[in-house]
């Protein structure tokens, strides 16, 4: 197979076969970073401009040290949302820093379809780091890149997702990712906040976390927005961490060999008890690893085709 | 490469099983000649054509000599200068030395050489694993055009061919199997 594709905007249109292309290409960076010396010149002379619009220390340091491990120059801008009204800002901003010549720009924004809107009007690749409630691509891929190395296949698998599923980005993603590679997925959190037309994407709904985890072989644990907590979709952050948090009671009853993967950054005592959050079968911080071999795969195979789309 | 016994036209055999079997013997006796040995020496085949010659030639010395020398296969997908160039991506392949290298006589392997291009990517890509005593270059096939000043330290066979032409290496399978042919006026694709 060979890689056209000029920008990672989402997975929705990803096929399995590419995501698998990903995937073995992040495994060769992976390696990279095991030697003394952490740096390739792949991307010697290339720019890589993280452009933030949502506060993120861990995607967008991931994606720097990514790129500098590729001998990218990588230049960090981060904007407040508050001062600017965002539709005309985005799209000035972007061209602004287009002009600066980048060859990608890896874009997170607290609107949805930020990230195609952009790719609309620059001719830079541009890589979606998170844009509102729709996609996450790359942390879809990490998690599938993740879940891989521990399991070996994802065909099969029961994949337990608990938490806010109507506002997270990374269940959009995962879907795609976890969803297309065969698992079987259950979406599981406050009535409110599981959508039941989720069912369409072939998941199983429930507000019943024993259910969701019962079998499971990968439990996928989301972070509370614990500012959405004055919308109400809960009542309390007790009752939540009481009905949907994972604890020790809780998870076993999923298989002896489950692990537990959260995308950070963590409540502890909310939705992950502290025990759980450090225990052997936690993989957290084995995704952040992944992030940034998966990170380098695409930030690669982006500048190597970017200039066939012009 | 399968279509090779498909399809005879514009195709000539440089050399045979046999043949390429008799030149890697020649090429290993050679290594071990200048090296006094084999005690010092790892190999380092270049992904992929490199990499099936050095592990034969790493089972002529452990015949010849009675030593296992590390083996190892460098990838030089992250040290191309045309990364931009091809407009697409191909496939990459696994880097694996797991040994040190330094103060080691490192004997890079490939199949063929060609523009020098690829042994300097492959060069840069050890000097980031360590400082080896020094680095020599082995190759089954030089076939000349050379756009950097790289000569190889053991070479099998020297084919005159003009840049349209393709020189197509299989040593995989039962050394019956392993064929070196020379492809004509190809659809422009190198080394």
């Amino acid at each position: 197979m060979e890689w056209h594709r000029r920008n990672v905007l989402g997975l929705s249109d990803f096929h399995p076969e590419e995501m698998e292309f990903v995937i073995d290409t992040a495994r060769s960076m992976e390696e990279v970073l095991t030697r003394d010396i952490k740096k390739v010149p792949a991307l010697r002379g290339k720019t890589v401009v993280n452009l933030f619009f949502e506060a993120s220390t861990r995607t967008r340091t991931s994606f720097e040290i990514a790129g500098k491990r590729l001998s990218a120059d990588v230049v960090n801008f981060s904007s407040g949302t508050s001062s600017v009204t965002k539709g005309e800002t985005l799209l000035d901003t972007a061209r602004n820093i287009e002009a600066m010549k980048p060859n990608i720009l890896v874009v997170r924004h607290s609107a949805s379809g930020a990230a195609l809107f952009l790719s609309r009007h620059v001719s830079c690749s541009i890589i979606n780091a998170g844009d509102g409630a729709n996609e996450h691509p790359t942390q879809g891929l990490l998690d599938l890149y993740t879940i891989l190395k521990v399991k070996g296949k994802i065909a099969g698998l029961k994949i337990a997702i608990v938490g806010d599923i109507l506002h997270s980005r990374v269940v959009r993603s995962d879907l795609h990712s976890l969803g297309r590679m065969g698992a079987k997925l259950w979406l599981c959190g406050p009535a409110p906040l599981v959508p039941r037309e989720m069912e369409r994407t072939g998941a199983v709904v429930t507000s019943d976390i024993r259910e969701a985890v019962r079998g499971a072989d990968v439990i996928i644990m989301l972070r509370i927005q614990l500012e959405r907590q004055k919308t109400a979709y809960f009542p309390s952050l007790r009752e939540y961490s009481r009905r949907f948090g994972l604890n020790r009671d809780v998870f076993s009853l999923a298989k002896d060999d489950a692990v537990i993967m959260h995308p950070g950054p963590i409540n502890r005592g909310v939705e992950l008890s502290d025990e759980l959050a450090d225990c052997e079968h936690s993989l957290v911080l084995r995704q952040v690893e992944s992030g940034v071999a998966v990170r380098m795969a695409l930030l690669y195979l982006l500048a190597g085709g970017s200039h066939v789309a012009h | 490469m399968k279509k090779i016994g498909m399809k005879k036209t514009g195709m000539k055999t440089l050399l045979d099983g046999k043949g390429v079997e008799r030149v890697l013997s020649r090429l290993t006796h050679e290594i071990i000649e200048k090296n006094k040995g084999a005690g010092q020496i790892v190999l380092v085949g270049i992904a992929s054509g490199g990499i099936p010659l050095s592990q034969v030639i790493r089972r002529k010395i452990q015949v010849i000599e009675g030593v296992d020398v590390p083996t190892g296969f460098v990838d030089i997908s992250l040290y191309r200068d045309d990364l931009a160039r091809a407009g697409y991506q191909v496939r990459m392949k696994r880097t694996e030395i797991p040994f040190s290298i330094d103060d080691k006589k490192v004997i890079l392997v490939d199949d063929v050489l060609y523009t020098g291009r690829t042994i300097r990517s492959a060069m840069d890509a050890l000097i980031d694993f360590g400082r080896p005593r020094n680095i020599q270059l082995a190759v089954l096939i030089d076939r000349g055009h050379r756009e950097l000043p790289i000569r190889a330290d053991f070479v099998g066979r020297n084919v005159p061919t003009s840049r349209s032409e393709t020189v197509l290496v299989r040593v995989e399978g039962t050394p019956e199997e392993w064929t070196v042919l020379l492809k004509e006026d190809p659809p422009g694709k190198g080394e």
